[in-house]
C-alpha cells in the first residue's frame, strides 16, 4: 500500500513543478546572477521573478524586502542579532515559552552574554497573555520575536496585534512564521510586521533555502559580510536553483491558499473526530479555535509517542510524536510542558500534520489504524487495566525508587 | 527514527511475556510516567529451588524500552534468582545486538526492575538513587548528571580532566561547548587544561553505621569487599587498569577506578561487574557506585 505522510510540519515533499523549474539551473543556467555576461543574465532575472512571486505571497510593499538565506533558523538568527547589533543600548530580548529552538536556543545563548530575557508563559491551550505581553514592552526592548504559528500544536499567536502593540512602544517585532507561510493568507504591508522569517522546505521547496523579510527603512546589520548580494544584506552567491523553486513554491501556495483553510481544514477535522470518537482518554492539544488548518496534535493518555510511531510506520503511516525521547532527553516537549498537559498525557502525543497532497481515503486510512494501534500498547502499559487506565494511575504505580 | 537492531524490532512488534502475571511472588517497579519510562517485572519463583519459573512486563516507555523488557523476561525464566542478578545491563543490549547510546538507559531500567523484583521476593529493601540527566557526550553515552559529578567529586577543572576521567568528549568534540558549560557551572569559571585537577580521594575506609546482615560484623563485612575486589584487580590490570575501595555506606559501596579503566567507555560495565562480584559475595544486594557519586551525601 501507498504510505502516507502527515509529517508536513516538519518537512514536506518538493511539488514535481518546484523540481521541473530547478532542474535548468543545475546544467544550462548555472551562471552567477552577479556576472556580466549572458550565463549570469539569466540567471539574475530568474532570481527577480522569484522575489517577486515571495514579495507576491507575504504581500509584502517592495521585492526589495525579501532577503534570501540557506534556511529558517539562519533567518531567525538573522533577525534577532541584527536588531541588538542595531541597537546596543536595548539588550532585552521578549519571545514566548513554546518558540522553536531555532529562536530559543539563541536567546537562551545571548542570555548568558548578558541579555535579558523575557519568555511569555502560555495557558493550557497555549495562548499568550496580551496584558502581560503589553506589561512588559519598554524602551530596554532591542526585539520582540514571536511565531506566529506554533509547529507541535498549530496554535497561532495574535502576531499582527502583537506587533502593532511593539510598533507604538518603537520596538522592533519579528515573527518566526514557518509554519505561517502558504498555510494561511498574509498581507505584510497592512501590518507593523518588521521582520519575517520563513522556510523553503515547509511550503513544497527545497530543504536549505529560507527568506528574511526585512521591512524598508528597519535598521539592519547582516550576519554574513563579504560580497553584495542581497543587496549587501546577505552575502554568499545565491542558491540560485533553491531561490527559483522556491518562487515555483510561493506562486502554488497563493494559489491553493484558499484550499488549505477548506479541504484541508476538513481532512484534518474529520481525522481527528474519527480518532477521539473512537480511542477513549484522548484528547486534542493546543487552541482549537485558533491554529493552523492542517495541524492535529493528539494525545493518548497512558502511551509513550515513540512506540505509537514505530506501530504508525509499519502501516505506513508517517507522523511525529510530541515527546522529545528523540533527543536522549526523556523530558516531554517544552511546548507540551509549558502548557501544562500532564505528563500522562503529553509523553502520548502525536502530531499529525497534512498538507494539499493528502485525501480522503488516506485520512480514512488513519482513522482506521490508530485505534488498535494504542490498545496494544495501553495492554503493555502498566498504567492500563482492561479498557481504562487503572485507578488513581499516578499511586498505583508506586516505584520504590524516585 | 532510530537505527534499532532487527532484534529491538522483533520484540517491540512482538513482546514476549507481556500483561500481568497471575501469582506473582516478585514485583519490581522502576520509573514513572512523568519520566516518560516505567516498568513493572513480576516474577513467579519457585521457593525451594529459587528458579524463576516466568517472568511477565509491562512497560510505559518507547520502543526500545518495551523490547529490553521482553529480553529481559526471556533471559531470565529458567534461571535461579540468583543467575538472574548476574544479568548485566550490557547482556540485555547484547541480547537485542545493541542498542543505540541515547537508549542504553532502557536496559539499565531492566536491570534495575530486576534487582527490585529480587529484593521484593527477598522482603529486601530496594533503593537507587541513580538519577539520569540528559545525554551530553553521544560517542560514549555520557549524561550531565554523571559530567557533574564527576566534576565535583574530583575538583576536576578543565575539558581535559572531564575527558580523562569519564571520557566524555573524547570523541567528536562536538559536546566541547556543553561540557565547558557544566565545568562553568560547577566551578563558577573556566580553567584552560594547564590547570591540573586535584583529586581529593579519600583513601581509608570508614565503618559503616548502618546495620547490615547479622551474619557478618561490619569489620568482616568490609574484609570480605576487600578481598572480594583483591580478587579483581588481577583481571583489571591486566588490562592496565586498578580498582580500589574508598567508601562503605551501608548497601553503597564506592569505588575508585584508575589507570584504563576510570573514564574508559567501559566504566559503566566495570562497576556492573564488580557490583555482581559483591552481591554474590557478600549474598546481599548492594549497589557500587564511583567515587564521584559521594559528593551528593
Ligand atoms: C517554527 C519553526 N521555525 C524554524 C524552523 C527551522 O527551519 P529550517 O529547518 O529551515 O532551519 C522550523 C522547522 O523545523 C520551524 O518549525
Amino acid at each position: 500500500m501507498k504510505p502516507i505522510y502527515m509529517d508536513n510540519n516538519a518537512t514536506t515533499a518538493c511539488d514535481p513543478a518546484v523540481v521541473e523549474a530547478m532542474l535548468p539551473f543545475f546544467t544550462e543556467q548555472f551562471g552567477n546572477a552577479s556576472s556580466i555576461h549572458s550565463f549570469g543574465a539569466q540567471v539574475g532575472k530568474a532570481l527577480k521573478e522569484a522575489r517577486v512571486k515571495v514579495q507576491t505571497l507575504l504581500g509584502a510593499a517592495h521585492d526589495s524586502e525579501i532577503v534570501f538565506t540557506s534556511c529558517g533558523t539562519e533567518s531567525d538568527s538573522t533577525a534577532i542579532l541584527s536588531a541588538l547589533k542595531a541597537s546596543p543600548e536595548r539588550r532585552t530580548i521578549i519571545t514566548t515559552v513554546v518558540e522553536h529552538p531555532a529562536i530559543l536556543t539563541l536567546c537562551e545563548h545571548l542570555e548568558k552574554d548578558g541579555c535579558v530575557l523575557h519568555k511569555l508563559p502560555v495557558n493550557k491551550k497555549g495562548r499568550v497573555d496580551l496584558d502581560e505581553y503589553k506589561s512588559l514592552l519598554n524602551d530596554r526592548v532591542a526585539i520582540v520575536s514571536a511565531m506566529w504559528a506554533n509547529n507541535e500544536t498549530g496554535t497561532l499567536f495574535p502576531v499582527e496585534e502583537m506587533a502593532a502593540l511593539a510598533h507604538e512602544k518603537g520596538i522592533m517585532f519579528h515573527t518566526d512564521a514557518v509554519q505561517a507561510v502558504g498555510k494561511l493568507p498574509i498581507d505584510l504591508k497592512t501590518t507593523k510586521i518588521d521582520m519575517l522569517s520563513l522556510s523553503g522546505h515547509k511550503l513544497h521547496a527545497p530543504k536549505g533555502i529560507g527568506v528574511l523579510y526585512v521591512r524598508r527603512n528597519t535598521r539592519f546589520r547582516p550576519l554574513l559580510r563579504g560580497g553584495h548580494q542581497e543587496r549587501g544584506r546577505r552575502a554568499g552567491t545565491e542558491n540560485s536553483a533553491s531561490i527559483v523553486g522556491l518562487g515555483v513554491a510561493c506562486d502554488l501556495a497563493r494559489k491553493h491558499i484558499e484550499e488549505e483553510s477548506t479541504v484541508v481544514k476538513r481532512l484534518r477535522d474529520r481525522l481527528e473526530r474519527g480518532i477521539l470518537a473512537k480511542v477513549p482518554n484522548a484528547f486534542v492539544n493546543g487552541d482549537t479555535l485558533y491554529r493552523l488548518p492542517n495541524t492535529a496534535s493528539i494525545a493518548f493518555e497512558y502511551v509513550e509517542g515513540e512506540g505509537i510511531l514505530l506501530l504508525l510506520n509499519r502501516e505506513g503511516i508517517a507522523a511525529s510524536s510530541g515527546s522529545a525521547c528523540t533527543s536522549g532527553s526523556l523530558e516531554p516537549s517544552h511546548v507540551m510542558r509549558a502548557m501544562g498537559i500532564p505528563y500522562t498525557a503529553a509523553h502520548g502525543t502525536i502530531r499529525f500534520s497534512l498538507s494539499r497532497y493528502n485525501t480522503q481515503e488516506e485520512v480514512d486510512r488513519v482513522i482506521a489504524a490508530v485505534p488498535p494501534i494504542i490498545a496494544q500498547l495501553r495492554k503493555l502499559s502498566p498504567y492500563w487495566s482492561g479498557n481504562k487506565p487503572v485507578s488513581n494511575p499516578e499511586q498505583a504505580f508506586q516505584p520504590e525508587y524516585t | 527514527m532510530w537505527d534499532y537492531s532487527e532484534k529491538v524490532r522483533e520484540h517491540f512488534f512482538n513482546p514476549r511475556n507481556s500483561g500481568p502475571l497471575e501469582n506473582a511472588n516478585g514485583i519490581g517497579d522502576v520509573g514513572s510516567i512523568k519520566c516518560g519510562d516505567a516498568l513493572r517485572l513480576m516474577l513467579k519463583v519457585q521457593p525451594e529451588t529459587g528458579i524463576i519459573e516466568d517472568a511477565h512486563f509491562q512497560t510505559f516507555g518507547c520502543g526500545s524500552a518495551i523490547a529490553s523488557s521482553s529480553a529481559l523476561t526471556e533471559i531470565i525464566k529458567g534461571k535461579t534468582v540468583d543467575e538472574a542478578l548476574l544479568v548485566s545491563n550490557q547482556d540485555i543490549a547484547d541480547y537485542l545486538d545493541g542498542l543505540p547510546p541515547e537508549k542504553m538507559h532502557c536496559s539499565v531500567m531492566g536491570r534495575e526492575a530486576l534487582q527490585a523484583a529480587v529484593a521484593n521476593y527477598r522482603g529486601e529493601a530496594w533503593s537507587d538513587e541513580h538519577e539520569e540527566g540528559d545525554l551530553v557526550c553521544k560517542c560514549f553515552a555520557i549524561d550531565a548528571v554523571m559530567i557533574e559529578q564527576t566534576i565535583r567529586g574530583n575538583g576536576l577543572k578543565t575539558m581535559q580532566d572531564v575527558t580523562n576521567y569519564t571520557k566524555a568528549g573524547g570523541g567528536c568534540s562536538a559536546c566541547h561547548e556543553k561540557i565547558e558549560d557544566i565545568l562553568i557551572a560547577v566551578n563558577g569559571r573556566l580553567y584552560s587544561n594547564e590547570a591540573k585537577a586535584n583529586p581529593s580521594l579519600k583513601s581509608t575506609p570508614a565503618p559503616s553505621a548502618s546495620p547490615v546482615k547479622p551474619k557478618l560484623t561490619n569489620y568482616q563485612r568490609i574484609r570480605k569487599i576487600e578481598d572480594t575486589l583483591e580478587a579483581i584487580r588481577p583481571m583489571l590490570q591486566r588490562d592496565h587498569g586498578d580498582v580500589a575501595l574508598v567508601e562503605v555506606d551501608g548497601k553503597k559501596i564506592y569505588v575508585a577506578l584508575s589507570g584504563a579503566c576510570q573514564g574508559c567507555s567501559m566504566e559503566a560495565a566495570t562497576l556492573a561487574g564488580v557490583q555482581q562480584k559483591l552481591i554474590e559475595a557478600l549474598g546481599e544486594l548492594v549497589q557500587v557506585l564511583p567515587v564521584g557519586a559521594m559528593a551528593n551525601h
